[in-house]
């Protein structure tokens, strides 16, 4: 019922599951953010989190040795990051255009792997619960906050490094200023080639880590496009966030936290339509991108290739 | 060796690679693919006839890929329009369903019309549904300055929800309402309202349609103001404005043009294929992967529609061999959507080579141009040169 959704167990519980929700989409969209704030704009985040949600998955289930699923998983997202490198920065391919290729390569090879590796859905035993000593006994704070797996806490983590890399340090500066006018960078000695390789495949390794999130840590099983257009939201979630680590850690939160309580609502059968309450998130993002995106101006050379003048 | 390689450069040869540079793509992924099936100890060769027989190797198969290519070919003439206007449409998907709803509702609605009157209307419906779908990403894009690539992606979740939740309530068939366990569809269409089948095979009239259509997009395209606008704006925007161009309206139309023909596509997959709706939970489901794989047919056919044409019964080709491939060498058929997102990496990868050829045509009309008097009518000749 109603009222049921406002007792304190049941909001722990939503602000929980809404915490943990968020990892994927937080170490995608920070990923995307790097390659964003250097120019390029990678649209198929979603396929190489399938491709490493199932490298994760399968290294897991042969060598029960969770790190090395990771591992794995985050190296086959760079692999696809140096392809979509060498396509985006050498080929001078359309970015938009190249993502969607290498995301029906990523949906179709992972499906293909899943169908002649696996052939059924199976489930592994994924990362436990880390209880972090005296924080997690703190009465609803502890169980929200500090009672999460280790890739979640890792998601977290990342956003506040990635917001220093971005803005304190010499390799964000230079990652912005290719971003923003990479004429202008180029001609005061940024190779502007070497650095956005360098966000492009960081983007596919945590992307590839993103798709380990889900595959071991969260729902520990693997099926043919698990991710349903996760890798896409984290793509809005960019823009959304303005560009800004902070910014994508306010989106995720938000997307997640709905994302949560809709998944409450059913539990607790309040009678809207599964379908409606689905479908909600996807309403709301578009509302905010609405009130959000005009304000705030995109990297200048977003998804402009970039030549050397002769 | 000098005559052959002055002859690479002359504008015939240059113009004739551009048009092969697709077939170079698609032989590259289908060597990829086969390394892939070496990989799972599979004979390449054996798997490809499969597919090639399971493609065209009866005129029944033919008439499958054919049934096939449709629904590509009409999302694909929509991606020529909104690719050509710079505006990137990813929501074919979630515009191919409210197209189709839209046009189930009108087939299960007026069941007393005579059927070319329904089919007529529906199709209709179906364009406008698509409309609607692809207008709403258009105009926050135009006037909001939302990203469309987000927004049409975003439409298509909220669009397979929408018919998940259509299909299990208030569409939903009213025989299997009263069952325990419901199976989410409508209701089927009356016998008179199905498209017209064109031979003995599964065939029908939307076949047609698409390939009227094409040719209807191309002199949209290139000999209507309408259509210049729409390019010039892809173009250049800036440039546009100055000229008097009303960006945002055609940044509008384009996308909303281009979501109308994936709706339409829904509506001949219903009322050409299916008879009735069904939901499986996801879009692909429904569509086939369509609203995605019509992108692929269109890039392709290099944006021109008559060429999507060919593009579009290739890839319809390609998914009706998969099909036989999974039977005959067990195979699954992802392999092709995996081949088809190489494809399509293939073919925007190979775009620099036609750019730079294009570049050096640009160049030599240029010296060509200083050397000879300049009348209106060479200024035409040299503009459609670099064009």
């Amino acid at each position: 019922m109603i009222s049921d959704l406002f007792s304190v167990t049941v909001l722990i519980g939503i602000l929980a599951s809404g915490i943990r929700l968020a990892t994927p989409y937080l170490y995608a969209a920070i990923g995307e953010t790097f390659s964003q704030r250097s120019g390029v704009l990678n649209l198929g985040v979603e396929g190489q989190m399938l491709l490493g949600a199932f490298a994760a998955f399968y290294v897991t289930l042969i060598t029960g040795n969770l790190w090395l699923g990771v591992m794995t998983a985050m190296l086959v997202g760079a692999l696809m990051g140096l392809a979509m490198a060498f396509v985006t920065v050498n080929l001078h391919a359309q970015q938009g255009i190249s993502g969607i290729g290498f995301y029906l390569f990523g949906l179709g090879m992972s499906d293909l792997l899943f169908q002649k590796l696996l052939g059924t859905v199976e489930t592994v035993k994924g990362f436990q619960k880390i209880y972090i000593p005296g924080l997690s006994d703190i009465p609803g704070i502890g169980e929200i906050f500090f009672r999460q797996n280790i890739l979640v806490y890792g998601a977290y983590l990342l956003v506040f490094v990635a917001w220093f890399v971005l803005n304190k340090t010499t390799l964000g500066l230079k990652i912005r200023s290719v971003g923003e006018n990479p004429d202008a960078a180029d001609s005061l000695g940024v190779n502007v080639a070497r650095i956005r390789y360098f966000t492009i495949i960081l983007g596919g390794t945590l992307s590839g880590l993103a798709g380990a999130s889900l595959s071991i840590a969260l729902l520990n099983v693997f099926q043919q496009n698990m991710t349903s257009g996760q890798g896409f939201i984290a793509v809005a979630l960019v823009y959304f966030g303005a560009w800004s680590p902070i910014g994508v850690l306010g989106g995720a939160l938000l997307f997640s936290m709905i994302n949560s309580l809709q998944l409450w609502i059913q539990v607790l059968g309040i009678p809207i339509p599964s379908d409606i309450a689905v479908m909600m998130p996807y309403v709301l993002t578009i509302l905010v991108l609405v009130a959000t995106v005009s304000r705030v101006r995109a990297p200048s050379a977003l998804t402009k290739s970039f030549e050397r003048e002769n | 060796m000098l005559a052959f390689k002055r002859m690479l450069q002359s504008d015939w040869a240059s113009r004739l690679i551009d048009a092969l540079l697709p077939v170079f793509a698609t032989l590259a992924a289908l060597l990829v693919g086969a390394a892939m099936l070496l990989f799972l100890k599979v004979n390449p060769i054996e798997a490809y006839k499969a597919l090639w027989d399971g493609a065209f190797g009866t005129s029944n198969a033919f008439a499958e890929t054919l049934v096939k290519a449709t629904p590509l070919l009409l999302v694909g003439l929509g991606i020529c329009i909104s690719f050509r206007g710079d505006v990137i449409n990813i929501g074919g998907e979630g515009q191919m369903i409210i197209g189709a709803l839209l046009a189930t509702w009108v087939g299960l609605t007026f069941t007393s019309l005579p059927g070319w009157l329904v089919i007529t209307i529906a199709m209709l419906a179906g364009f406008l549904g698509g409309a609607i779908w692809g207008g709403i990403p258009g105009i926050l894009k135009a006037y909001f300055r939302v990203n469309e690539i987000l927004s049409t992606v975003m439409m298509n979740a909220i669009a397979v929800q929408l018919m998940n939740f259509l299909l299990r309530g208030p569409m939903i068939d009213p025989s299997q309402a009263q069952l325990a366990s419901k199976i989410p569809q409508t209701a089927r269409l009356l016998e008179a309202f199905h498209l017209p089948r064109l031979a003995p095979t599964r065939l029908h009239l939307g076949s047609l349609i698409a390939v009227i259509l094409a040719i209807a997009v191309y002199i949209l395209l290139w000999r209507t103001v309408t259509g210049y606008r729409i390019r010039a704006v892809g173009q250049n925007p800036h440039a546009s404005r100055y000229a008097g161009i009303k960006v945002q309206r055609y940044m509008v139309l384009a996308l909303l043009l281009s979501g109308a023909f994936s709706g339409l596509a829904g509506a001949t997959q219903v009322f050409g294929v299916n008879y009735r709706m069904i939901t499986d939970g996801s879009s692909s489901g429904f569509t086939g992967g369509a609203g995605f794989n019509g992108i692929v047919a269109a890039l392709f056919g290099q944006l021109h529609p008559i060429w999507s044409i060919p593009a579009s019964i290739l890839f319809g080709a390609l998914l009706v061999g998969a099909n036989s491939m999974q039977r005959v060498v067990q195979v699954p058929s992802a392999l092709i959507t995996a081949l088809n997102g190489l494809v399509v990496v293939f073919v925007v990868s190979s775009e620099i080579w036609r750019q730079r050829r294009q570049r050096h045509r640009l160049t030599a009309a240029r010296q060509e141009s200083v050397s000879s008097p300049q009348t209106t009518r060479e200024k035409i000749e040299l503009g459609e040169k670099l064009l």
